[in-house]
């Protein structure tokens, strides 16, 4: 068993752990944070996909992020005013179930994912950097000035969002789902990247001009990829706003994409696990330095820079040591 | 809508334009000539203003401010670049922008740390806060058509720096090729200095002209950043005509689709869902210009052919 993989456990093992301690001594705060670092996880999983397997440099995922969130905060929003979200051609009410909100939020966010991909896989490097955060900028400028759900103040729900079978309330319950669906996540994650699709993604990254050699199209193999990555940051952002039960332009920001990047930063890009160490690390610092200092900000920052610079491959890099293809 | 109002709002979007100028031309001439991106741009802009307000408090001078903000800027860029910069020009583009994305941090809680949250004001020079009367009966602010004037007056300077002399051989030099004019004797790390500095002034002083018509505060220059970014994908990334282009191009667009759209959605639907259907849409006008200039020219109008 490699070091990578005793660490993927024990980050696993962390999971189920920290919350349990958590139950058993009361202390529902760290329940709510222990959720906050499994949904930043299973967005930072997301961008995973297209930025460590892809290569894409995408600094736009909030948009996907913001789009789940929204699609969660329209849907609930209509439920609990009992207004039809459209009635013609053809009724459609709002909904307080989690299972489709879930769907929802996927189709939706793989569908912008599709066409920001059409449009910006047109160019390469740095133009592709700049092109996804004008469109995440895009959408955020449209969800502060479209005023019918909520413009800059955001979207309120009362009530969690239910799931057949479990009491949302209950944050043990809600983190034991979130916490559920992250697994299920990594597990098609590490299918895929052992995939016939992973493996000529992982080319198409590394020499195009022999991937196209082959016969296969290096443009469409990402453009797949950002519709994957856009879907599984759409369903986090789901629950995100969820766990909020807010969902405001906030989400949409390009400092939320720039942070789904850190959390990818951090643990290490192309690492199965990267983004589940990194969440966890982000969160640990807010926590801890936000309680030092107001201007907790800057250490984040310098921790961040020190790693760019002088620690390459992030914490999953450091201590598992480097990954076998490079 | 009258024809006045027309020409106050070209005027407003050539104001706007020749700001973000100045900011697309630092950004594209240090990504031209070291092959940078370079997020941390909008920093050096809001440390313009901060400096310019932070002079003009205790002097009262606006001429000393300016001064302060080019001053201010020029030096935390070179700082910046010495310190961090110059370990990611061999780097990938990931890495530039993370490690851009920490000086963002960094400088912006820096800077709330050392002025506080609350927003300063800059007030414009006496001299310039009137109004003036153009031919046709336009009213229109002294110090916006000063603010053309400067950014028209930079634009030229930087032609003539780029075109007329030893340094703008150099810099053209060194977007060609690095080896041989380091080859050729010329220190390539100040010359990556220097030109890093001189992006930097550029947007510090925008930063400080632009402050004096809107508040002072941390994050104001990140959106000035992703406008800039929209400028130098439309205009071609390294091209300084591209930016100047580009940027009036975003200016007009903004400013005119603010305007004219709900004018439009006016045409279909009552006037107050008109006014708010249609400034959502004006907020997106400039991306959809970008979108269609990719779909037509991927590499931006003046960009390099791949």
């Amino acid at each position: 068993m490699s070091r990578e993989r005793l660490l993927n456990g024990a980050l696993l093992l962390a999971l189920i752990l920290i919350p349990a301690w958590a139950l058993y001594a009361d202390e529902p705060f760290t329940i709510t944070l222990a959720t906050r670092a499994v949904i930043f996880a299973l967005a930072a999983v997301g961008l995973n996909i297209a930025l460590g397997l892809g290569g894409l440099v995408s600094l736009g995922h909030a948009v996907f992020f913001g789009i789940g969130g929204y699609a969660m905060g329209i849907l609930a929003s209509h439920a609990q005013s009992y207004t039809p979200l459209i009635e013609w051609p053809f009724v459609i009410e709002g909904t307080k179930s989690m299972p489709v909100i879930w769907l929802v939020a996927i189709v939706a966010s793989s569908g912008a994912a599709l066409l920001i991909g059409l449009l910006s896989l047109r160019t390469s490097g740095v133009y592709f950097i700049m092109i996804t955060l004008a469109f995440g900028q895009m959408m955020y400028f449209f969800a502060i000035s479209w005023p019918a759900y909520g413009g800059e103040d955001g979207l309120s729900i009362y009530v969690r969002n239910g799931f057949p079978g479990l009491n949302t309330l209950d944050p043990i319950q809600f983190y034991g789902l979130c916490l559920a669906l992250l697994c299920l996540v990594l597990a098609v994650n590490a299918r895929l990247m052992r995939s016939p699709f992973g493996l000529a993604l992982d080319a198409a990254r590394q020499v195009p001009e022999r991937v196209r050699a082959v016969g296969l199209d290096p443009r469409r193999l990402q453009l797949v990829a950002l519709v994957i990555s856009g879907a599984i940051t759409g369903l986090a952002g789901a629950l995100f706003a969820d766990l909020n039960r807010f969902v405001s332009p906030t989400m949409l920001s390009w400092q939320m994409s720039g942070e789904i990047m850190v959390f990818v930063i951090i643990g290490g890009v192309a690492r199965l696990f990267g983004p589940v160490a990194g969440a966890g690390i982000y969160v640990l610092l807010e926590h801890l330095l936000g309680g030092v200092s107001e201007y907790w900000q800057i250490f984040l920052g310098l921790v961040l820079l020190i790693v760019v610079l002088f620690g390459k491959g992030g914490v999953v890099g450091m201590i598992g040591g480097r990954r076998r293809d490079g | 809508m009258s024809p006045i109002l027309l020409v106050e709002q070209v005027l407003n979007g050539l104001q706007s334009g020749v700001m973000l100028f100045l900011m697309a031309a630092g950004l594209t001439l240090i990504f031209g000539v070291m092959g940078l991106i370079n997020l941390a741009h909008g920093s050096l802009y809001m440390i313009g203003a901060f400096a310019a307000a932070a002079v003009a408090g205790a002097t009262g001078s606006f001429a000393l401010a300016l001064v302060a903000a080019l001053a201010a800027a020029a030096a935390a860029g070179a700082l910046i670049e010495l310190l961090v910069i110059r370990r990611l020009y061999a780097r990938d583009h990931l890495d530039q922008v993370l490690a851009t994305f920490a000086l963002i941090l960094i400088l912006s809680e820096g800077t709330r740390w050392l002025f506080g949250s609350f927003p300063l004001y800059l007030n414009m020079p006496d001299a310039l806060s009137g109004t003036v009367t153009l031919p046709g009966g336009i009213v229109y602010p002294v110090y916006r058509l000063a603010l053309i004037a400067v950014g028209i007056a930079v634009a030229l300077g930087l032609w003539w720096l780029n075109t007329r002399t030893r340094l703008g051989i150099q810099i053209r030099a060194g977007e060609n090729d690095r080896q041989m004019i380091a080859a050729l004797g010329v220190d390539i790390s100040r010359l990556y200095t220097l030109v890093f500095a001189i992006g930097a002034a550029l947007a510090g002083l925008a930063g400080a002209l632009v402050g004096a018509i809107q508040s002072v505060q941390v994050g104001m220059g990140e959106p000035v950043l992703i406008l800039a970014f929209v400028v130098i994908v439309i205009g071609g990334i390294g091209s300084i005509k591209g930016a100047l282009i580009g940027a009036l191009l975003v200016g007009l667009t903004d400013t005119l689709g603010g305007v004219l759209l709900p004018e439009l959605f006016k045409l279909f639907t009552d006037p107050a869902s008109a006014a708010a259907t249609g400034s959502a849409f004006a907020s997106m006008a400039i991306y959809v210009l970008m979108a269609s200039v990719l779909i037509w020219r991927p590499t931006g109008l003046f960009g390099a052919r791949p």
